[in-house]
């Protein structure tokens, strides 16, 4: 188990495209981080350079104390979980499990014992002398989760692990894993572009976006402070509403709404709401023509126009809604204002006022 | 920790490794290669020399002039009794052998490859079995009884005599057949939504989906047809007939036969008779490489 | 057939009817006329045939000629087939590690499919020349008298050596794309598993290639077996005399030359049930072999 750190790592490819910025980031023993991004934002690339899989083409990688760019992946220390699970097609569930332990020259016993222990944690046990190809998806992703955890490595990779599972299966993977990583407390770096899985098995996400990386933070942070644009409309699902709006003077102003803010900005400014964080409101500034009522059981999403900008509002299942105008207003605290052009969130100071206040404010 | 750092970032020295096994890899495919071409040099370097020359000194390491002199004796000339197999009929024979093979097999195959793969038919299994036993017995084995046979139906001396029996087996059909099978099923219940009959079908949907594998299986076939050897040698023996591969015994005999042999003139009939098939088989690697890959599937 | 196939009477059958022809005149026909020769002595002035039941097939197995040429064959195809794959897949594992070049290799190493095996035995004849041929030459610093054509084994020697050559493309075409058909992710697995390169050879990409070799080696056996006959033909230079063949030779030899269709046809009988036994042994092994998926 280790720390890894990369100080300005980078990736250029030989028809000198930039698939990784220099990133530099450190991750402490035992902590699950997920790299998430679109794909082709170089979250893979990072990942393989972590393996050395891929070269690297500038800066530095350490696993525990030793720096590692010019080591061979079998000597790192490390297991991953492939996408498509990588498993030895000629070899039994027992072997692949087995063959990295073996080629470390491990005993025969500790080995048998090992792959027995592993096979018991995930379920595996009637399955050891099959085939890959005798097995189901859940099955094969756990044989590629057991060869990973026999060998106690320093560090876990993940490159898409549930990818390749359907809904369910994913839902119920991910929560294995999790709890697996936990109990074993290995260090792990996880890619996926699934925002759902980072947000839920993540002790910090880092979020990528075209070879550089946007923010760092844990779920919440990331959720509720996105440092840009990107990362608000890339996390959560529904999106953050992104909405233009205008500052000046010391006031926020969107459709009818005008909120008092301490900012030195003035200007167009995009201004980004979370849907749950509109509610309903007789008396509320914004004029809403509610277009389409999604049902989704658990809570409903009212999708509509304000101000000829579109919008999308999250309701508890308790709070009825139908097409047609609604009234809705928003607690300036949880208004998050960003650059028009950069996208980068500025740091402006939502003047913190009761929300009572804010609407008489604001009538 | 954990930021986005603007510090100043030292960049390790990645030092390059420098990779021993990556040379060696080089080395052996470099002599791999050289194992290929040796021949061909020897062949064209005896070529472009003066025979009395080679005879003496046997193939040097360069490249003489003679080969325009030797080309136009080997084109021009003829090496056997009647005068007629010139290095320009055979090249004649060997093109219409090897293009009417590929083009025969290729119609003939695809043809009953439809047939079975796409019509509902009560004999098609003993048609599919008729067919593809031919897969087992290779011309070789059966080479007199076809040879008499043919010689019974007048076909000697004829191209009909030289490509058709070669014809008589069923790679092609094969190849196609598994082919048509890859071909999504929801494509014959849209055609036949959309009112196109059988021959439709097979014009307008199934022909231009197979232009890869047909071009992959053209050249294949059309190699194999050049290249065949023991057929022609038997079924003609008239010298207007020769193809150039049938002519190489006769060009031995002429290395031989003279007092100084005319090693220039026959060499030039051999890289002759090796261009047009290499050449093929070069500039359409891709699709060469794939026909020959997936006809095993 | 496809389940949403048409139902035309009269057109699937007007599909099949060249092929059928075809096959029925030029493959079962002397199949069968092979089969009936076998069993017959043929006049040697063309008058009339005896019918002499197995004596054609008996005979040949008291020929220590026939035995002979019989024992040369299989030793002919264990060598040619064993090192034409293991050459090829040398290269095929070297060509599949390299980037640059790589298509140029591929280039080099495959042109020779395409070259007809009696002008690779024509190719032969030059290297080995016994006035000057190169190879035969550099033998000679070695101390070997190489004397193709009138050496027994010299001549086997040169047979056997250009009929790899011929057949190692081939095989290189097939080992690269069985390489290349291998999931990348699978290799990279085996990279962190095992850090011996040759360990990872032999325990991960050797079984998943043993499909592709196994076909491999169905077809160069029928390789050395039939399509060498063009290779033999010239290094002889059509005169076997005391010449090492291959039993394909020797029907060639016996029927046409010798004019023994009896003979030849129980020697052609004898190599159909030979390509069957193999065929068949293919299909079963094939039926039983994994398919990794």
């Amino acid at each position: 188990m280790a720390q890894v750190t990369l100080d300005s790592v980078r990736k250029i490819y030989p028809n000198g495209v930039e698939a990784v910025s220099p990133a530099s980031f450190n991750i402490p023993d035992g902590e699950f981080v997920v790299l998430v991004g679109p794909s082709g934002c170089g979250k893979s690339t990072l990942l393989r350079m972590i393996a050395g899989l891929e070269d690297i083409t500038d800066g530095a990688l350490s696993i525990g104390d030793r720096v590692v760019n010019t080591l061979d992946p079998a000597d790192r220390d490390i297991a991953m979980v492939f996408q498509n699970y990588a498993l030895y097609p000629h070899m039994t569930v027992r072997k692949n499990i087995a063959y990295g332990l073996k080629n470390r020259k491990t005993p025969k016993d500790i080995i048998a014992q090992k792959v027995d222990e592993a096979a018991k944690m995930l379920n595996l046990t009637d399955y050891l002398d099959r085939k890959p190809a005798q097995l189901s998806g859940g099955q094969r992703q756990r044989v590629a989760m057991g060869r990973a955890i026999v060998r106690d490595p320093a560090l876990f990779l993940f490159d898409e692990p549930l990818s390749n599972l359907d809904a369910k299966l994913r839902n119920q993977m991910r929560i294995e894993i999790k709890a697996l990583q936990r109990r074993l407390g290995v260090t792990s770096v996880y890619v996926t572009h699934d925002q759902v899985e980072a947000m839920t098995m993540a002790d910090r996400i880092i979020v990528l976006n075209s070879g550089k990386i946007e923010q760092i933070g844990t779920p919440a942070e990331i959720y509720h402070n996105p440092a840009s644009t990107f990362v608000a409309s890339f996390m959560g699902a529904p999106p953050m509403n992104l909405v233009a709006g205008e500052l000046d003077s010391g006031h926020l102003s969107f459709a009818g709404l005008s909120l008092p803010v301490h900012a030195d900005h003035r200007g167009p400014v995009t201004m980004g709401v979370r849907p749950e964080d509109l509610v309903i409101d007789p008396d509320g500034q914004l004029h809403m023509e509610v277009e389409l009522v999604e049902e989704l059981g658990a809570h409903r999403l009212l999708h509509g126009m304000v101000d000829g900008q579109r919008l999308t509002v999250h309701l508890t299942k308790e709070i009825k809604a139908h097409t047609g105008p609604l009234r809705l207003s928003c607690h300036p605290d949880r208004l998050r204002l960003f650059h028009p052009e950069t996208g980068k969130r500025m740091d402006a100071q939502m003047a913190t006022q009761p929300r009572t206040q804010t609407e008489s404010v604001a009538s | 920790m954990a930021d986005i750092t603007s510090s100043v970032a030292v960049p390790a020295p990645t030092r390059r490794r420098i990779r021993w096994s990556l040379i060696g890899d080089h080395a052996i495919l470099i002599a791999g290669s050289l194992f290929m071409l040796l021949p061909l040099l020897v062949l064209l370097q005896t070529a472009s020399t003066p025979d009395l020359e080679t005879m003496k000194n046997g193939p040097g390491l360069y490249f003489g002039d003679q080969l325009d002199d030797n080309f136009r004796k080997a084109m021009f000339e003829a090496s056997g009794f009647s005068g007629a197999n010139t290095g320009l009929s055979m090249l004649k024979n060997s093109l219409i052998l090897g293009l009417g093979f590929a083009f025969g097999k290729i119609v003939i195959g695809m043809m009953a490859a439809y047939a079975i793969v796409y019509f509902r038919l009560r004999f098609a299994t003993l048609a599919f079995w008729l067919i593809f036993t031919t897969l087992l017995l290779p011309l070789e084995v059966r080479i007199l009884p076809s040879y008499e046979i043919t010689q019974k139906l007048g076909l000697l001396n004829t191209y009909t005599g030289l490509i058709v029996p070669l014809i008589a087996s069923a790679t092609a059909t094969f190849f196609f057949r598994q082919f048509f099978r890859s071909v999504p099923e929801e494509l014959v219940e849209a055609a036949r939504i959309d009112g196109a009959g059988p021959v439709k079908f097979f014009i307008d949907i199934l022909v231009p989906l197979s232009q890869t594998m047909i071009a992959a299986m053209f050249i294949i076939m059309f190699v194999y047809g050049w290249n065949q050897y023991l057929w022609p040698t038997m079924i003609t023996t008239e010298e207007d007939m020769y193809t150039l591969v049938r002519g190489i015994k006769q060009i031995v005999q002429v290395l031989e036969g003279n007092e100084i042999p005319q090693y220039g003139r026959a060499n030039v009939l051999a890289i002759i008779s090796v261009i047009p098939p290499v050449a093929v088989v070069i500039f359409f690697q891709s699709w060469f490489v794939k026909g020959l890959t997936e006809s095993d599937k | 057939m496809k389940r949403a196939g048409f139902d035309s009477r009269w057109l699937p059958i007007l599909l099949l009817v060249p092929q059928l022809t075809i096959i029925a005149v030029f493959f079962y026909w002397p199949a069968v006329y092979a089969l009936k020769s076998s069993f017959f002595l043929q006049d040697p002035f063309g008058f009339g045939q005896t019918f002499v039941g197995l004596e054609n097939y008996t005979s040949l197995f008291d020929s220590s000629e026939y035995l002979k040429v019989a024992n040369f064959t299989v030793l002919f195809t264990v060598l040619v087939t064993f090192f034409s794959l293991a050459l090829a897949l040398l290269l095929a594992v070297k060509a599949d590690n390299v980037l640059r070049g790589a298509k140029t290799y591929r280039t080099l190493l495959m042109w020779v499919y395409a070259v007809a095996p009696p002008v690779a035995g024509f190719m032969g004849l030059l290297l080995f020349n016994q006035r000057w041929g190169p190879l035969m030459e550099l033998f000679g610093h070695f101390g070997w008298e190489f004397e193709m054509g009138a050496d027994y084994s010299d001549t086997a020697f040169a047979m056997i050596m250009i009929s790899i050559w011929k057949q190692v493309p081939v095989n290189f075409i097939f080992f690269l794309s069985g390489l290349q058909a291998i999931p990348k992710a699978v290799r990279e697995a085996a990279l962190i598993d095992n850090r011996s390169a040759s360990g990872r050879f032999w325990d991960v990409t050797f079984p998943l290639l043993a499909p592709t070799g196994f076909f491999l080696l169905i077809i160069n056996i029928t390789y050395a077996l039939f399509d060498t006959f063009g290779v033999i033909d010239t290094v002889v230079r059509g005169e076997p005399s005391n010449n090492p063949m291959t039993l394909v030779y020797k029907v060639y030899v016996d029927g046409f030359r010798g004019n023994d269709l009896g003979g030849s046809s129980a020697q052609s009988v004898i190599l159909m049930v030979l390509v069957l036994a193999l065929t068949v042994f293919q299909f079963r092994m094939v039926e039983r072999r994994i398919h990794y998926t």
